[in-house]
């Protein structure tokens, strides 16, 4: 039953792509190239002489994609970067201002989901520095790092500390009090409690936290990379469009929604490692 | 005379009310325990059961009085009392045997992982659940199975007193059946002291030695001690024949649906001291009370035949 459900939605899925890439390289072909004679200024900048002009064809995209698959790693110069070194440069800004947010929003978020105390204490904060855009950081830590490389990991620290500690603060507040017991009883100190009943109770709360971190920490790094510039995939996208290469545009979103779903789907499997039914 | 093994002393809960009144829900209760005892406790809900037990327990503090055990006083948990709580709490990220391994581990912390293991399946083998059972999660088992899970969790920690609150109120007759019988062998076998919260008048008579009575509340306290006068071992089948079985039952319906509420609306005597419930036998051969100083182990002593 449910494979011939699954069967059937990936038959679909299958349709509705060809269905659009079929609709998206006809309109491409069929697209009036303006004469070159009557070009105004405004189209001569905008490409419309190159032989770029217009929005590129699915085909064009794809052919792109395989000379840049074919060779992502390949370094030939400050503005020749490979794709996978473009991606390997993001996905490391992104790692470490994480790991960053990770170390102190687990423990922060243990303390105050503990002590209702310290959560009433440092709530205020919380509350106003959250709804802050993270590119909104970008000039005070250029101006106090003084450097790009650590800003943009700032900005990613930033991003992600939210959602983690709320999360971790609100599962492990709402952690069963039998189970609190069920360690009481059994004379747990406060370390071994932590660690063997507050922490797989509120692990799957936590572990959406992350999970809703890095999906923001992701969205946020192309745009700081845009930013800062230098190197990184948000870098990449810019400077295509600044040569004016709208099939590596597209072809570099493509990649970005890729790798995007490829760390979802890596938290969605710690979720579901930790997930329990009561 | 020696001291007992658990003293429950001028015990009471209050609670604060509306308009900063207080809600006694308890007071002035006081009862004893021996060593090697099953006691029954049997009220109406919300008479304040659940709360003594986490006073034993060490998981509640009692607004007035103290519970003293092996001559020392209960202050916070500890694994010298087992407890099963109502409903189950077993850890749900973790199997059953995994569960049992949990408290074995806390209890004895030297003990080598094997060690562990096999003492835990020992007892998971005594509740009848090793045929692939435990190695299933919570969520896989059905509730009586949950339930002896729970048991053999906390008799695997060997505590010198195990509380049980209502451990059997969600489960079906013959599953309930099956257990009684197991939580008997157990206790039997091992000679720890039983405190049992339960609704239910026949299990409590084919368990306990001695059944604690409480009058409602709020103001409820432990009016009396029913001693079960029928001999070991007990069989549900067997006992209902024997001539004390009705009387017992009767005093105890009696009680539950006239005289705890009576004593409720009956306005107290200022009692100074520690006064002890009634000991009554309604199942002994002479109706006569016997005397507080004489109460023993009565199925070491078996009085009616
Ligand atoms: N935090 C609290 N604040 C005020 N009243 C409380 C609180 N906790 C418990 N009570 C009251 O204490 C009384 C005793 O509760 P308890 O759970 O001990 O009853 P019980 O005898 O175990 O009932 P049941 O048989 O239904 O389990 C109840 O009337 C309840 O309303
Ligand atoms: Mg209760």
């Amino acid at each position: 039953m449910t494979r011939s459900y699954d069967f059937r939605a990936l038959a679909l899925t299958i349709v509705i792509l060809v269905v659009a890439l079929g609709a998206w390289e006809l309109s491409t072909n069929t697209q009036i190239l303006p004469g070159a004679g009557e070009m105004t200024e405004y189209e001569r900048l905008m490409g419309g002489g190159s032989q770029n002009a217009g929005v590129p064809a699915p085909s064009a995209v794809m052919q792109k994609a395989w000379e840049e698959l074919s060779d992502p790693f390949h370094n030939t110069g400050a503005n020749d970067k490979g794709i996978g070194i473009q991606i390997a440069y993001s996905l490391m800004r992104v790692l470490s201002g994480y790991a960053l947010a990770a170390l102190i929003a687990l423990p922060v978020g243990f303390l105050i989901g503990m002590s209702p105390l310290m959560f009433r204490a440092l709530d205020p904060f919380i509350q106003v520095l959250r709804p802050i855009s993270p590119l909104a950081w970008m000039p005070l830590a250029l101006f106090i790092i003084q450097d790009s490389e650590a800003s943009s990991i700032f900005v990613i620290f930033i991003c992600s500390i939210w959602p983690m500690l709320l999360n971790t603060a609100f599962g492990v507040a709402s952690v069963r009090k039998d189970w609190v017991n069920v360690a009481r009883t059994h004379e747990l100190g406060p370390v071994k409690t932590a660690f063997q009943v507050i922490l797989p109770a509120a692990a799957p709360t936590i572990v959406t936290g992350m999970r809703i971190s890095i999906g923001i920490a992701w969205l946020v790094i192309v745009a700081a990379e845009m930013l800062v510039g230098g190197t990184g995939i948000g870098y990449y996208v810019w400077n295509e469009w600044n040569n004016l290469d709208l099939t590596s545009v597209i072809f570099s979103i493509l990649m970005i929604g890729v790798v995007g779903m490829a760390l979802d789907a890596a938290f969605g499997r710690l979720q579901r490692a930790v997930t329990y039914t009561e | 005379m020696t001291q007992p093994f658990l003293e429950i002393d001028g015990l009471a809960k209050r609670f604060p009310g509306s308009k900063g009144e207080q809600l006694t829900v308890f007071e002035n209760v006081n009862f004893d325990i021996q060593k090697g005892e099953f006691v029954c406790i049997i009220g109406h809900s919300g008479c304040g059961k659940s709360t003594i037990m986490n006073v034993l327990a060490g998981l509640d503090e009692p607004t007035e009085g103290v519970v003293t055990m092996d001559g020392k006083e209960v202050s916070g948990p500890s694994l010298d009392r087992g407890v099963v709580f109502q409903n189950y709490s077993l850890l749900p990220w973790l199997t059953a045997l995994k569960n049992v391994m949990f408290g074995v581990k806390a209890r004895f912390p030297t003990w080598s992982k094997e060690k562990v293991e096999e003492h835990s399946y020992a007892y998971l083998r005594m509740v009848g659940l090793t045929n692939g059972a435990e190695h299933r999660k919570p969520s896989q088992l059905s509730g009586g199975m949950r339930q002896r899970v729970s048991i053999a969790r906390a008799f695997a920690t060997q505590p010198k007193l195990l509380l049980l609150d209502e451990p059997f109120g969600a489960l079906d007759a013959l599953t309930r059946g099956t257990i009684q019988d197991e939580l008997l062998k157990i206790w039997q076998d091992s000679g720890q002291t039983v405190f049992m919260i339960t609704h239910d008048v026949d299990e409590a008579i084919l368990l306990a030695d001695r059944i604690l009575l409480m009058s409602n509340g709020p103001f409820a306290e432990v009016a009396e001690s029913v001693v079960i006068d029928i001999p070991r071992p007990r069989k549900r089948a067997e006992m209902i024949h024997h001539p004390a079985y009705y009387k017992i039952r009767n005093h105890l319906v009696d009680f539950l649906s006239r005289r705890s509420g009576e004593i409720a609306a009956s306005p107290r005597e200022q009692s100074g001291g520690r006064r002890q419930p009634l000991t009554v036998r309604p199942g002994a051969d002479d109706e006569k009370p016997t005397p507080d100083a004489e109460r023993v182990r009565p199925h070491l002593v078996s009085l009616a035949g």
